[in-house]
């Protein structure tokens, strides 16, 4: 594989661990707008382990992402009080918040940048978003993800059914927020630097761009959306620069025509018959 | 022996305006009740009140012999209490296999449970369950549709599915006949006898007198919130202050 080649994929990769996160609580029908923050925390709580402590990374990765998770279900519970543009402005808030105390914290280098000593190469960033799409699958066929679609469609209903709603929702914020934490923990042990002012608000808004044009409806939506939205620009990188202006334009049109996303239910119902019906013919 | 539901002395008020007022009934266990009155009587408020929409200004809510005046509104399933809506209130992006899922979660609700993946198993044990109900009711082919695309009467009919699926013994239905057809109302009576058969009593909120009359054994009559008129459908028609309760609006 050549570097180059290598480098996208694992940019893809970082992506694909972010747009899950991002996925999970909006599957709920809640907009995490901080995401970039849950990724910091992994990051530094991961690189400040094995730099100070000679953690193994292999250690400090898992313990970086559940500090995220933690995080994200001790400001869940509050922040899951407030709906709709309240709920995106708070995590949007929290978000800035995270990365100006790690901007300020000098024992991880502040604005300078951390340097981070452990190393992990392409491979096992590849391996590190796999495992991440392989838990979605696996969550996707369980009574959680059936919940998740629930507290989102009517959570009146929801409830009195007996779902937990909250629980529901804080549970999806926070394992977010801990999908998160481990691409962060990645991040930081393959570049093998980290500084604060990379999870800015530009990189929450992108991710939650993936999932909104991949489709929140199913679980492939978000792999979708980080795809296109890692390769597209690759291909149009070495052509006119007019070309990304059509882009823009074209994410703006299929938004504004297909504001579901690419891979919705129907979508997929429509590829499985088709596929079911031509293996008929065929027979 | 404990009724199924009991109300005693329910208030609410809504910015000042008396929705129910001091309101008593029971609905002793096994047999089936009418709340009827003109529209903005209240009957809708009372289903809300009891399945813990709205929480009450004052009175006790029994069900089953648990007092449920201040158990939240998700745990109140638990007592054996389900319910369905007058606007069916389906969740339009899941299938209909996937909302008797839901239905199904009060007797599934263990972590384990919410973490099994079973939709890898075609014979999932909650899937045939829930093909079994809807088979009983004769909706299987529609099982893995998704619900917002379907007709009205069959979205109806998988509304009460649904609430049946909780296993519960008390089932509030808030209009069931309102929008079917004659044949649709026909296979909805027979479907509700069957569960009266089972031993589920039934709360029923219904404009249909007819309807009411085939399955009602006791009627309460609601206006402005108040309860004017307890019995059998044939003695509260005869009731005055019931005929003056509809006059202008329907014959009682």
């Amino acid at each position: 594989m050549s570097g180059y080649l290598t480098g996208v994929l694992v940019v893809l990769a970082f992506n694909v661990m972010a747009a899950y996160a991002v996925y999970l609580p909006l599957a709920a029908g809640q907009l995490n707008l901080g995401i970039a923050g849950f990724m910091a925390i992994g990051a530094y709580a991961s690189a400040f382990l094995t730099n100070e402590y000679q953690w193994s990374m292999w250690a400090a990765i898992p313990v970086g992402s559940a500090l995220a998770g933690l995080t994200g279900l001790l400001i869940g519970i509050p922040v899951l009080r407030t709906h709709g543009i309240y709920l995106a402005m708070a995590t949007f808030a929290l978000g800035q918040v995270i990365s100006a105390v790690f901007l300020n914290l000098e024992v991880v280098g502040g604005a300078a940048g951390y340097p981070v000593t452990d190393y992990v190469g392409p491979y096992g960033v590849f391996a590190a978003a796999i495992g991440v799409v392989l838990l979605m699958l696996y969550l996707s066929r369980t009574r959680f993800a059936l919940y998740l679609t629930a507290v989102k469609s009517d959570a009146t209903v929801a409830d009195l059914m007996g779902i937990s709603v909250r629980g529901i929702q804080v549970a999806a914020f926070a394992l977010g927020a801990a999908v998160a934490g481990f691409g962060g923990a990645f991040y930081a042990h393959h570049y093998n630097f980290v500084e604060a002012q990379h999870f800015n608000v530009l990189l929450s808004v992108f991710t939650v761009l993936y999932v909104l044009f991949g489709g929140t409806q199913t679980v492939w939506g978000p792999l979708v959306g980080a795809a296109f939205f890692t390769l597209a620009p690759e291909l149009l990188r070495a052509s006119d620069q007019w070309r990304y202006a059509l882009f823009a334009i074209f994410i703006i049109v299929f938004m504004a025509m297909r504001p579901q996303g690419l891979v919705t239910t129907s979508l997929l119902r429509f590829t499985r018959r088709r596929t079911a019906t031509e293996s008929e013919e065929a027979a | 022996m404990t009724a199924a539901l009991s109300l005693k002395g329910i208030t609410k008020s809504f910015a000042g305006v008396h929705a129910i007022q001091n309101l008593s009934f029971e609905v002793p266990k096994g047999v089936t009740t009418a709340l009827i009155g003109p529209n903005g009587a209240g009957k809708t408020t009372v289903f809300n009140l009891v399945s813990g929409v709205y929480g009450v200004d004052a009175g006790t809510v029994t069900v089953n012999g648990v007092d449920v005046t201040h158990m939240p509104s998700r745990k109140r399933i638990t007592t054996g209490i389900a319910r369905s809506f007058q606007n069916i209130r389906l969740m339009s992006h899941l299938t209909v296999l996937e909302n008797m899922l839901v239905g199904q979660h009060v007797r599934n609700s263990s972590l384990g449970a919410l973490l099994t993946p079973y939709r890898l198993f075609p014979n999932h044990r909650w899937k045939v369950q829930a093909r079994e109900a809807l088979a009983e009711s004769g909706l299987e082919e529609w099982a893995d549709e998704t619900v917002g695309a379907l007709p009205y009467g069959v979205r109806k009919r998988i509304d009460l599915v649904r609430a049946t699926l909780a296993g519960a013994s008390l089932l509030m239905l808030d209009e069931p006949a309102a929008g079917l057809n004659p044949s649709e109302t026909n296979a909805l009576r027979d479907h509700l006898r069957t569960l009266m058969a089972k031993g589920i009593t039934l709360l029923v909120v219904e404009h249909d007198m007819h309807f009411v009359d085939s399955i009602c054994q006791n009627v309460v009559v609601l206006n402005f919130g108040e309860k004017i008129a307890e019995g059998p459908l044939s003695q509260v028609r005869q009731d005055p202050k019931v005929r003056e309760a509809y006059i202008g609006s329907e014959e009682a």
